[in-house]
């Protein structure tokens, strides 16, 4: 987050504290298309994930989002363009 | 009960035994597993004393992610559900995943987790409530996490009568079994010793403000004073008889064959408890006589009017010191919808090993006419035994079982 920009790296830590020290999903550069179900996330571990990247940059994500983003690039790019928002305003 | 449904994997999580063997060593030698609570500072509570499962930890056993959505109770019945499946030599993933299922019985649900995240929303806000808690807390997670860890997707639930759940579970996959499924997973396992917990715990009235972990939980004694409440519990895997031998299964414990439960009528009715009722309902239901029972797990409350219920019911129906009784949990504290649970599995060793295991600390109340077993396991050749539970509110739960001989 030092640009101000999210990336795979802080979703990646986000992750791994929302699913559980050393067992968060495989999320990577090279990952970051895959499907976030196929990286062994499930909607909770995402409603977990969701709800502390809100907390962490004080922002609100829609509800769609969560529902929306099947891959971590598709989640990567909703909350860049959130937070464009919230710095625009 | 038609056909008939048997036990065979047993696992225990106990304040003084971690696992089957660990246990029944501990219990038979007397060894208690009661003390001061060390997983809160108990000091301002009026009752300080609990039998917690020392040295788990759940990163020994589970993943992380398991780990960072579950409460303890819910770590402790996932390792005992994957250690009581191995003890039936289960290989989970070759069996028909509708075929299995898993019934549990919880007095409280996830309260250590639950507490935190209440901690959270009141001191944080709303958005610093974890999405596991919408699961975490809940009575039936023990039995859905197990469900999910081990793809037993056939019928399963979770049943909430206090102490008596225990044994209602049990009997609820009993049920089960003879409708249909292969293999249930049943008994409960509980762990609510946090402040939370505590104070829920304190409401009943019914805790020991005793500071001495040997004369604060005497069930039938003339000292009798409340209980010491305890975590942990114990699983078992309950199938019908002729698929375990057809599946190979390595040994059968025993034989669940009879179950009965009443509910008591209302306080101040002066009607007569239900408990007799209850285990008449059971020998009935398993077609025994009451001569035909070698021992009886009491439910142990320690609060005078309520052991001398159960006393006279076990006097009236057995007749006066006309059969064994005892009550391990003076070793371990009473474990909510673990203790019944735990006792079937003692009552199931007992068979095994020809040993009756001690009420610990207790001097028998000349009041009651009861053969209570203390201090010393007594060697018995048992084929047949009753488990009784009761749960705050008016529940009665019996339950017998029998060897397969």
């Amino acid at each position: 987050m030092a640009s101000g920009e999210f990336t795979i790296k802080d979703l990646r830590r986000i992750l791994h504290e929302a699913a559980g020290e050393g067992d968060g999903a495989d999320v990577d550069v090279a990952t970051i298309d895959t499907d976030f179900v196929e990286l062994g996330c499930d909607s909770l571990v995402l409603l977990e994930t969701c709800s502390r990247i809100e907390r962490e940059l004080g922002i609100k994500l829609d509800d769609s989002t969560l529902f929306d983003s099947a891959t971590p690039r598709a989640l990567i790019d909703a909350v860049n363009a959130k937070l464009t928002v919230y710095q625009a305003s | 009960m038609t056909s008939q449904v048997v036990v065979t994997g047993i696992d225990v999580v106990s304040p003084n035994g971690f696992g089957a063997d660990d246990y029944w060593t501990a219990t038979c030698g007397g060894k208690s597993g009661i003390g001061r609570i060390s997983r809160f500072d108990a000091r301002r509570y009026p009752a300080k004393l609990a039998g917690e499962v020392s040295g788990f930890r759940a990163e020994d056993h589970l993943p992380g992610r398991l780990i960072a959505q579950t409460d303890r109770m819910t770590q402790l019945a996932l390792v005992s559900a994957d250690r009581a499946l191995a003890d039936a030599g289960v290989s989970t993933e070759d069996m028909p995943e509708f075929g299995m299922g898993v019934m549990t019985a919880s007095s409280c649900g996830g309260f250590e987790f639950g507490q935190g995240e209440l901690q959270n929303l009141w001191s944080k806000g709303g958005q610093y409530v974890s999405a596991y808690q919408s699961f975490a807390w809940f009575y039936a997670v023990n039995t859905g996490q197990i469900s999910i860890r081990h793809g037993m997707r056939g019928p399963s639930g979770v049943l909430v009568s206090d102490q008596a759940g225990g044994l209602d579970a049990i009997a609820r996959a009993c049920r089960l079994v003879r409708d249909g499924s292969d293999l249930i997973l049943s008994g409960g396992v509980d762990a609510s010793i946090c402040p939370w917990g505590w104070v829920a715990h304190l409401s009943s009235g019914r805790l020991s403000t005793s500071e001495q972990p040997e004369r604060a939980y005497l069930p039938f004694d003339a000292d009798a004073a409340g209980h010491v409440p305890g975590e942990g519990g114990a699983l078992l895997v309950i199938e019908d008889a002729e698929a375990a031998r057809q599946r190979g299964a390595a040994r059968v414990y025993g034989e669940i064959c009879g179950y009965g439960s009443t509910f008591d009528p209302k306080p101040g009715s002066g009607r007569e408890p239900a408990l007799r009722k209850a285990i008449e309902i059971a020998l009935d239901n398993a077609g025994m006589s009451p001569g035909e029972i070698d021992v009886v797990f009491a439910d142990a409350v320690a609060i005078p009017e309520l052991d001398r219920i159960e006393a006279s019911a076990i006097t009236e129906v057995f007749g006066p010191r006309q059969v064994p009784v005892t009550a391990p949990k003076t070793m371990t504290g009473r474990l909510g919808s673990g203790a019944a649970p735990l006792d079937v599995a003692a009552a199931l060793l007992s068979m095994r090993t020809g040993l009756i295991p001690p009420t610990m600390n207790v001097t028998l109340s000349p009041e009651y006419d009861i053969d209570l077993v203390t201090t010393w396991p007594r060697r018995a050749s048992v084929a047949a035994a009753v488990v009784l539970a009761r749960g705050h509110g008016g529940f009665n739960s019996a339950v017998v079982l029998r060897s397969i001989g």
